[in-house]
């Protein structure tokens, strides 16, 4: 197997997470976007890891996926805060902080 | 090597159609079922690289915990169930150039950097073996373990002080 094979599906992953991340409006649907571009990388840290036969690539997708976990957690508390606070769960709704 | 081509092949295109699922379903819930797909396919690509451990902690954390915990902001934030023209804003075609533009970026950095380098799975099966990684982890990472650990308590009551009703 190649190597880039695993880099180009990673970064495929990443650019589809960028472009839900800028066209989504759901609070929901952006931060599952976010979490395809956190696959993404931990595909490359595992395909290195395996490319320089060395651990290293498991343990940082480990710690990536761990912080991901809890980004998860406190995102979705967030949404929660401001669904019950302003009774909508659309990003495009969020602008008291607008000019 | 030809059948773990084949079977990288089958995944990625499952991994990569149900990416863009993801990011252009017009129901929320399959959007969530979409990502399980990715998920699952990204654990088997690990396993495909001879790196098990990763690939059942995605399996654990990712499909088990983060997908339940989407489901239940889906309901919690009570999002139409039935398919709705309203999930995108009016960016789609910026962000569509936006993606492809970084799309060609990092493809032709990949492919001109890494044209002809291998990963051979047997190969790196020995040093990845889950008692390599816990020694790793407990011995050589054990400070940004211990933070990471912190993080995820930080986390936690982050968590439970904003979602609470006071």
């Amino acid at each position: 197997m190649l190597l880039n094979q695993f880099l180009l599906l990673s970064a495929f992953l990443f650019c589809v997470g960028v472009y839900g991340v800028l066209a989504r409006r759901h609070t929901v649907l952006v931060l599952m976007s976010v979490e395809l571009m956190l696959t993404a990388v931990n595909i490359n840290l595992v395909a290195f890891g395996a490319y320089h036969g060395d651990v290293i690539g498991q343990v940082f997708a480990l710690f990536v996926l761990t912080i991901a976990a809890a980004e998860v957690g406190v995102g979705l508390a967030i949404v929660l805060l401001i669904y019950r606070n302003l009774r909508t769960s659309d990003l495009d709704d969020v602008e008291t902080m607008k000019g | 090597m030809i059948a773990q081509n084949v079977v990288f092949g089958i995944l990625a295109a499952a991994m990569g159609l149900s990416a863009i699922g993801v990011v252009r379903t017009k129901n929320v819930v399959h959007a969530a079922l979409f990502l399980v797909v990715v998920l699952a396919g990204g654990a088997a690509q690990f396993l495909l690289l001879g790196q098990e451990f990763i690939a059942w902690v995605q399996v654990l954390v990712y499909i088990g915990a983060v997908i339940v915990l989407f489901l239940f902001g889906i309901m919690l934030t009570r999002a139409p169930m039935h398919p709705d023209e309203s999930l995108d804003n009016n960016l789609r075609w910026p962000a569509a150039v936006v993606a492809l533009f970084l799309a060609g970026i990092l493809g032709g950095l990949f492919v001109t950097t890494f044209h002809a380098e291998s990963v051979d799975a047997r190969q790196a099966l020995e040093p990845a073996r889950t008692a390599v990684v816990s020694d790793a982890v407990f011995r050589t990472y054990i400070i940004p373990f211990e933070v990471v650990g912190v993080l995820l308590l930080g986390a936690l009551v982050g968590a439970v002080v904003l979602a609470r009703k006071d």
